[in-house]
Parts: C-alpha cells; structure tokens; sequence
C-alpha cells in the first residue's frame, strides 16, 4: 500500500467501479496490474473494489449476488455483470473536457488529423472525433462553449506546420531563433522531439545539436524554419521535458528578484510565473521572481518605466538606473 | 462508512437498471442492505443517495409505482444509461490518451480522464499502446489556474447567469458585475468569459485572472439564452484585436545589439555615428511602443517623431526615479 492512502469519496468510488465492471467484462480477463495502472490506484485499492462489487446483494424479492468475478495469478475475470455490463453515459463535464482537448489536437495536427500528411481518411484524431461526439450526444453540447485559440498569428501556425511536416519526415531543422531574454539570434540545427503547447505558447522540443542536449523553442520566437535533407537523430538518451511539472522550474540557485508594480503594470504578475505575490495599498503589487538571468527582469523594468520599482536585489535596481541613465545620455 | 455507502448506490443502479417497473423507496429499501430501521432517518439517507446518483449523471426517473395508488416510484432506463456502442483502433486509443492528459485543472482534469476510461470499457480489447503506435508528435496543455474558472465553466454549461467583482487593467478600484456568460475562450494561454453584461446592458469580455474573490451563480439553470449566432470567439478577439502598426520612426541602434529591431526594421549603417546602424520602427500605440524601445537602454536612441522620443525620455526618466 502507497504510504498516503489517498481519499476517494463514494461517489468517485461508484464512478470508478461503473467503469471499471465493464472494463473487464468487455475483455473476458486482464492483468490486475495493467488494470490498477490504466485506472490510476494501487492494486490493494483495486482489489478492495473488486471485493465490493462481488459483494453487492440484492436481499429482495429473491436474494441473489448480481456480479460474479474472480481474481487469481495476477489476472481478473468477470462472469456475470448484470445490469451494468457496459459503462454510463459520458456526463456533460466529462464529454465537453474530453471534446475541447480533441479539438485542440486536432487544430495542432492540422488537417490531416495525425496521420502524418498521409491524406485518405483522415487520422486518427478525426476519427476518435467524430466518434465521441457521436457517442457524447447532447452531453458534449456545452463543449462549444469553450474555445482555445492555440497559435496567436498566422506566422506561427505557419512555423507549426513547417514542423509538423518535419516530425512527419523524420528530418532535421534549421532554426535561426531569437533569444529575448538575452536580445540575440542564435542559429541551429535541432532534430525535432515534438510540439507543444502550453499556457498558450506552442513550443518545439527538440534535441538540439549545438547546445547538445533537449532544448525547447517558443515557436514565435523562431525567426525561420528550414527543413533540412538529413534524417533527424535524436539521441536515445534524450529526455523528454516533464511538462506535468511545469516547463520552467526555478531552482535554489537562482536570484530571487523582488518587483513592485504599480496598477498599470500588474499584468506582468498574469505574464509571469510568480513565486510570491503580495497585494500593497492602491492597487499595488509586490511580486518575487526566481531566475538565473536577471538580464531580463533589467529589461523589463526599463520597459515598465514608473510603473515598476526593483525593490531587491539592491544590485539589480543599480543596474537599472545605470542603464537608464546611460540611455537619458544619448538624449542630452 | 463510505464503503458501505458506495456499496448501497452501486446496489440501487444495478437494480433499478434491471427492473422494467418504477420501484418505491420501500422496495428498494427492502431490497439493499444498508438502510436504517428508523423512517425518518431512511427518508433523509435516501433523499441523499438519489441526490448523489444524479449528480453522478445517473438518469434516475421517477414515475407512478402502482396503477392503483399513487405512489411514486424510481427506475432507470437501460437506453438512458448505457454508453452507445463505440469501437476504438488502436491509433484512436492512443489519441484518447494523449487528449485525456491535455487538462490540468482540477476542475477537468478528472473529467477527461473518467471519460476516456468509460471509453476504453466500452471499447474493448484495442487497448493503445502508445509504445506501438507513432506518437502525434504534440502534447497540448490547458491550465486554469484562475479560481473563477470551476463556477464560470458550470454556469456556462448550465447557462446560469453569475455576479462577481472585477478589476479592469490599470484600475485599482474594483466593481461588482452580473454577467450571463455565453462562453468561455482561452486566448494567449489566458481565460476570459464573454457574455451580457446586466449593468452595461451590452455584450462584455472579462479576463479571469482580473475576478476578484468569489463568482456567485445566481439563477437558475438554463436562464440564459446565448444570442444566434454569437461567436464568442470573435467577442475575445474584438476587444484584444491584432492592431495594424502604421505608425512609423526612426531609430538609432548599436549594430551588435537591439536583434529584434534590427530583424524588423530594415538595417543601415548610420554613415554619422560608426557603429549604430539607422533603422525603421513600426507602431501602433506611442505609450506601448515608448516601453518597448526602453526596455533596450543605452542601445537605441530616438530620432523621431519627436513625441516619440518625448515619451522614450519620460519613460526612462521613470525608471530612473
């Protein structure tokens, strides 16, 4: 048993056991572990629910035990499931979460729908489409409520496609790539990993041949794309980034930048990822960056002018002046 | 306790699913073990259960249990609560998992996952292996780390119109809204929801990051009416609307820096000052620009238009203070 049994309420329990009853009938036996691991638990928790569906007796009019199922050697079987053999409706959450996500793939795979440009059919992603939303029926009508707009100019998507079309071939590409941070272009041939987007920013991942190593790549950043005539070799060893865990994890040694924003410049606490956020008196804000370049947060406090004080390090906020006054020089 | 409980609702859906007739809650009393001997206390415990198999999107029917009194029965129909036939290949499972990763809010994370795993039941054998099948090559993420994002999804969905308070950009007061949201749209990896502002009397886009403390719904179910042909997108992309830059200046910028201007703007030597070069700037608004150029210091200088470079100055001179 995991050391923090997690709690699961009733009602997520019955949710759980409504799938997972047909899940097993509809394939006469399966592993109990691929079983757990497909429904996120522990075996123990699966076999504690195994053992209470077996349970389940209905004492009128005549008793008798509505679902028959056995577990041995690592396997379950199911030989009696009743009434609820096959799984319940899509509720109108989940076919509209389902539905919004599909939709998002199926405008980052562009039209073919992930067949890799292969045309006929169309690709997978299309398909499954369609077939949930056949299966969603009314359930998925909210899901057009809810729109994403992934790639924020005609320029990107057209970089995206590039890309897309490169992942298909298995090529390498040429970037020339704009660093902001740093305000420089830097040039490199990448072997493409794949895309992704995330808060709104479509990213190329992508072993990288110069910096040797998995880098990603804002896409509208990317000043051009060129796909090159050399099969793309990612490495084996190359890792993929964790993006459950956020693309950008500060770490301890990084310089903790303190800014104090004024009304009109909260929106640099929306644009970026804040380790601390204290509202002050007028609608101010004091916010905690963490990073390893404070080249940037220089920048931006030029760029945000009265609307922003460096409050610490002290060291940054000398910088700051240094450069604006250098900058005030030009003008005399 | 919970076990117990979860073991009485799965009782109750596997025999209200096989019953052809509406049952009274004295039959399915009779018929689950679990219920308390005591009337009241059984009355309220059951009242709970129906209420905890709906919301679970179980469609329980109610319906008159006898042709010859009155009493009400319960039972659910099998065409109702069945997932319709769906056969996935293996490609289209290994889509299903990708998509069914794609949230990460708490408030649909679990949604998606719970459907695709009705799916895969429902489907059979054609497991995905995403080990087997060529990857997509993308992985999508939707985050809603906006705590006004769970009560504005349900009140979209059950079109119910919300209050709460907002704080518009460079505000610092803040007013109380009643909205009848129509949609929500992410735009830029941001949230807003669009609908019919009730103070306004017009159409609104408000960014979610912007509501400040809790969103109320505040009628009921189905009381709002999304106008024909309302394209809520074109509501977000109206109010944040890619503006046309045709405002021109002209720079001085050092040669070894300033990429981005350099990129956009045309590049020359400047044949007065050796090594800056002489290059073309294109704007839409002087304040924003003016913030743009002064975020590159000592490495570019205005030469006109001389409001431009008035508000350049001033800009700098702020960060200086």
């Amino acid at each position: 048993m995991s050391a923090q049994p997690r709690t699961v309420t009733s009602a997520e329990r019955l949710r759980r056991l409504l799938a997972l009853v047909p899940y097993v009938a509809a394939r006469r036996v399966v592993g109990l572990a691929e079983t757990a691991s497909t429904f996120g638990m522990t075996e123990r928790e699966l076999i504690d629910d195994l053992n209470l569906a077996w349970c389940v007796e209905l004492r009128a009019p005549e008793p008798y035990c509505p679902i028959d199922l056995s577990y041995e050697d690592g396997e379950i079987s199911i030989s009696q499931a009743e009434s609820i053999a096959r799984p319940l409706r899509l509720a109108a959450d989940e076919a509209s979460a389902l539905l919004v996500a599909l939709r998002m793939l199926a405008d980052a795979t562009g039209p073919g729908g992930g067949d890799g440009g292969s045309g006929g059919d169309g690709g997978p992603v299309s398909r499954l489409l369609a077939k949930i939303e056949t299966a969603a029926g009314a359930a998925g009508a909210a899901s057009s409520q809810v729109t994403v707009q992934q790639f924020n100019s005609k320029r990107v998507r057209a970089v995206a496609d590039t890309i897309t079309g490169a992942l298909a071939a298995g090529r390498r590409v040429h970037l020339r790539h704009y660093v902001w941070s740093r305000d420089e272009v830097t040039e490199r041939d990448v072997d493409p990993m794949r895309l992704l987007v995330v808060e709104g920013r479509t990213y190329l991942e992508g072993s990288c041949r110069r910096a040797e190593g998995v880098r990603l790549f804002r896409l509208d950043r990317v000043w051009s794309v060129d796909v090159l005539d050399v099969p793309a070799e990612v490495p084996v060893e190359a890792e993929p980034v964790d993006v459950d865990a956020g693309l950008f994890r500060p770490s301890e040694s990084d310089v903790l930048a303190e800014l104090e924003l004024g009304p009109e410049a909260r929106w640099v606490a929306e644009y970026y990822p804040c380790e601390s956020m204290t509202e002050l008196p007028g609608g101010r804000l004091r916010i905690g960056l963490r990073t390893p370049d404070t080249t940037w947060i220089r920048r931006l406090a030029l760029r945000l002018g009265e609307d922003a004080r460096v409050v610490s390090p002290p060291g940054l906020a000398d910088e700051v002046r240094a450069a604006a006054a250098a900058a005030l020089a030009l003008y005399e | 306790m919970s076990k117990r409980r979860t073991e009485r609702l799965l009782s109750i859906v596997v025999l209200l699913l096989s019953s052809r007739r509406y049952l009274t809650a004295e039959q399915i009393r009779a018929a689950v073990s679990g219920y308390p001997d005591e009337q009241e206390a059984f009355k309220r415990m059951f009242e709970r259960d129906k209420e905890e198999l709906r919301d679970l999107g179980i469609p329980l029917e109610t319906g008159r249990a006898s042709r010859v009194d009155d009493d009400l029965g319960y039972r659910i129909s099998r065409q109702d609560y069945e997932l319709p036939e769906i056969h996935l290949e293996p490609d289209e499972a290994a889509v299903l998992g990708i998509a069914s990763r794609v949230w990460q809010s708490a408030e649909l994370a679990g949604a998606a996952a719970g459907a695709a795993l009705k799916l895969r039941a429902a489907s059979g054998e054609a497991d995905g292996d995403a080990a087997v099948h060529p990857p997509l090559g993308v992985q999508p993420r939707l985050t809603t780390q906006e705590p006004a994002f769970g009560p504005l999804w349900e009140a979209v969905r059950d079109r119910r119109p919300v209050t709460f308070s907002y704080q518009a950009s460079g505000r610092s007061e803040v007013t109380k809204r009643t909205l009848e949201p129509w949609g929500v749209v992410n735009r830029r990896g941001r949230w807003y929801v669009a609908g019919h502002d009730r103070m306004r009397n017009a159409p609104r886009v408000f960014r979610l990051s912007r509501i400040t403390g809790p969103v109320k719904l505040v009628g009921p179910p189905g009381s709002v009416t999304v106008p024909e042909g309302t394209d809520v997108r074109d509501l977000v992309k109206d109010w944040d609307k890619p503006v046309s830059y045709d405002l021109t200046a002209s720079l001085r910028v050092r040669a070894d820096a300033g990429a981005a201007l350099h990129h956009w703007g045309h590049p020359a030597p400047d044949p007065a000052t050796p090594g800056w070069d002489l290059v073309t700037g294109r704007y839409s608004d002087q304040e924003w620009y003016a913030g743009y150029l002064a975020q590159f210091g000592p490495d570019v200088v205005v030469l006109g238009p001389p409001e431009l470079r008035e508000a350049v100055i001033r800009q700098l001179k702020g960060a200086l203070a």
